[in-house]
């Protein structure tokens, strides 16, 4: 069990470590240095930087050494904590970022857990329906879900809100909470804006795992061990939910490691559609400006959010499957 | 020529694996539409600028924001289709110029008229479009669609990006099949270590969210490069993510198939290693492949759509379906234009055939079960 748990760990070690080097290599392709572009934009704005400030920038972010020593110099201010310097907001990079991140995570992990709680009972209503008439229903929402983009599905719903109920959709908060301390009015602000997104990000996912779920447990219920529950005389009830549902359970544990890069990924795309203060659309300016440290960090942040969420699926499946812990043994 | 009918199960045993194939899926209808919905696709990629009304490119301040045109089939009872033309109309209240339609004027449309020079093909230089009307005045046209800002007619614009977006999704297919069946054949073929890292390298970057990478790559684009460099770049850093899934189906074939009893009599009958591969084992999952393919598709739709949304993918001049519906990113200008919305209908039609054909091909890929 351990010799899993740890094999995991180092396979997570390693997904981050190669995010690191991705990252890095995304930070190094625009042309020209940080120290470059850092006189580019003082000198833009006026003022000036003396050559030795210049020097002791190039010696800090060991600039025109090889690749390999400032991409360890990179990595180990990444480690503790030192991210950077952002040369758009002149600011920090962790300062940037700040409670963007959070609420980043806030909407994708709730837009996991409403893809569970909906594709669960959907999923099993339509594997012990198979072929009615709410099963087909749920088959073509399924597909629709699958098909359209989630930026697409934002943008229409949005439409549609205006249209219909004049709604300006988007954002995160009221703008009397905007710049608001937080508080439990502020809280419910949040809850209340974060619906359509959750809802858009869920979809794909949502109409996925429906399909899982449903051939799982179709191919559950054929077992003779079904009928088995059944001649003794279990409540059909019972007879579903006690072990094909359970058996079937194992694509909700590892959909945190597959689904959730995705909701990560749409959030990014979304944000932007909707004008969410999450990290995407500060993600697409630094993009856009070419501001490095502050691009990568958010890369590199969010891989590493994403490597954790696999992390714990794996860990959720060990837990839920009794099948993968024996094998262990 | 025989001339006894052959009963069902005859027919069943004297027919090629191709023929049963087709008979399998025949009876998906849904895939057997979706396949026709594609091929339609695909003819409007090759005939884009024969079926388009106006140079997708021309602007004109004077055609902003014109609104769909309907198209009227009988004119006095006799078939004479003609669209309206266009009045201006200045809104009392915001003074903004509208346009609407003009029931006194009636442009009648001409099939195979002329219209701007392109090339059939890309080989033929020709001016004759599948419809028009005659250009009368400024705002005198046929605007299927409507029109968008800078009075660029919005069906030649979306009938050009359908050439561009269903292309990159091949070639970014094309790309990641080639990717998908070196290293899963590879994994499934020699096992051990070598699949062991192939599939610790499949589990990583399944397990990285794509988007933030593309935008990143996609971004660092030198922003001289030409449209066709920018779209060469785009395809590769698509299917560089997007090799994963077929590189696992071919994978679980060839470990499903190396087993087998026939593969085992060729080994003993001394059949080289290639000749198994390319003469034995391919062609049986060929149909596999192929299937794994149109299911890897939508996602490469998906994808492109999604960086040119963005404004990180291909850039204007190009036009495809990710750089139309950029101009209908805000509410403001949906609300001023909602027929902006237009170019979503072929994005999710398209997404929504690609995968039904893949279901249907992939249960009929395997006909013997």
């Amino acid at each position: 069990m351990l010799a899993y748990c740890l094999r995991r760990l180092a396979l997570a070690l390693v997904t981050i470590w190669s995010i690191s080097v991705l990252t890095f290599i995304i930070i190094q392709l625009p042309p020209g240095d940080f120290a470059d572009a850092y006189i580019a934009q003082l000198s833009s704005s006026g003022s000036t930087v003396s050559l030795d400030e210049v020097a002791s920038l190039r010696e800090m972010y060991g600039l025109g050494q090889p690749m390999h020593v400032q991409y360890f110099k990179w990595l180990s201010r990444m480690v503790v904590g030192d991210f950077g310097y952002s040369m758009e907001w002149r600011r920090p990079v962790v300062d940037v970022i700040g409670d963007r991140l959070w609420l980043t995570l806030a909407i994708s992990v709730a837009a996991l857990i409403v893809t569970w709680g909906l594709a669960l009972p959907i999923g099993i209503y339509s594997a012990v329906r198979q072929y009615s008439a709410g099963d087909y229903l749920f088959t073509l929402v399924g597909f629709i879900g699958l098909a359209v983009p989630n930026f697409l599905l934002a943008l229409i719903l949005m439409y549609l809100g205006y249209t219909m109920f004049g709604l300006s959709v988007g954002g995160l908060f009221s703008p009397e909470f905007e710049q608001a301390p937080w508080s439990w009015a502020k809280f419910l602000d949040l809850l209340t804006h974060m619906i359509l997104p959750t809802i858009v990000l869920a979809t794909a996912g949502t109409a996925y795992l429906i399909r899982i779920m449903r051939a799982n447990l179709l191919d559950e219920l054929r077992m003779p061990y079904v009928v088995t529950a059944r001649a003794k005389g279990l409540p059909e009830w019972r007879v579903i939910m006690k072990y094909p549902v359970r058996v079937a359970l194992n694509p909700f544990a590892s959909s945190v490691g597959y689904i959730f890069p995705h909701i990560v990924s749409g959030s990014i795309i979304i944000s932007l559609v909707l004008a969410l203060p999450t990290v995407g659309p500060l993600l697409l300016r630094a993009l856009v400006a070419q501001d490095m440290f502050l691009a990568g960090t958010i890369v590199l942040l969010l891989g590493v959010l994403t490597v954790i969420g696999t992390f714990v699926s794996d860990l959720l499946l060990m837990w839920i499957d009794p099948r993968i812990r024996f094998q262990i043994h | 020529m025989s001339v006894t009918v052959l009963t069902a199960e005859e027919r069943i045993s004297h027919a090629t694996q191709l023929q049963l194939t087709w008979w399998r899926f025949r009876k998906h209808k849904v895939a057997l539409v979706s396949g026709v919905i594609i091929l339609l696709f695909y003819l409007v990629v090759v005939l884009a600028d024969f079926l388009a009304t106006s140079d997708p490119h021309a602007t004109d301040a004077r055609r902003s924001f014109i609104p769909p045109q309907a198209i009227h089939l009988f004119d006095d009872g006799k078939f004479r289709p003609h669209v309206y033309g266009l009045k201006g109309i200045r809104d009392p209240r915001t003074f903004r110029l509208r346009y609407a339609p003009d029931p006194e004027r009636k442009l009648p449309i001409r099939f195979l008229g002329r219209g701007y020079d392109y090339n059939l093909l890309g080989l033929i230089p020709t001016n004759i479009h599948l419809f028009s009307v005659e250009d009368a005045g400024p705002v005198d046209g046929i605007f299927l669609l409507g029109t968008d800002q800078l009075g660029r007619d919005l069906w030649s614009r979306l009938i050009v990006a359908t050439r561009i977006s269903l292309s990159i999704g091949l070639a970014g297919v094309g790309v990641s099949l080639v990717l998908g069946v070196l290293l899963g054949g590879i994994s499934g073929l020699y096992g051990g270590t070598v699949d062991t890292i192939i599939q610790r390298l499949i589990e990583l970057l399944r397990s990285v969210p794509t988007i933030p990478l593309w935008m990143g790559l996609a971004a660092s684009l030198p922003a001289d490069w030409s449209v066709l460099q920018v779209y060469f770049a785009i395809t590769l850093i698509i299917s560089l993510i997007g090799w994963t899934d077929l590189a696992r189906v071919v994978r679980g074939r060839f470990m499903a198939l190396r087993t087998e009893d026939f593969i085992l009599a060729a080994e003993l009958a001394g059949a080289s290693r290639g000749r198994i591969i390319f003469r034995h084992m391919l062609p049986s999952f060929f149909s596999h492949i192929i299937a794994a393919t149109s299911l890897a598709l939508p996602a490469m739709i998906i994808s492109e759509t999604s960086l040119s949304f963005l404004g990180l993918g291909l850039r204007p001049p190009a036009i495809s379906w990710g750089i139309l519906l950029q101009d209908a990113q805000s509410v403001q200008s949906l609300a001023l234009a909602p027929w902006l919305l237009c170019s979503a209908v072929p994005v999710i039609v398209a997404i929504l055939a690609f995968n039904f054909l893949g279901d249907g091909l992939r249960d009929a890929a395997d006909p013997y079960g």
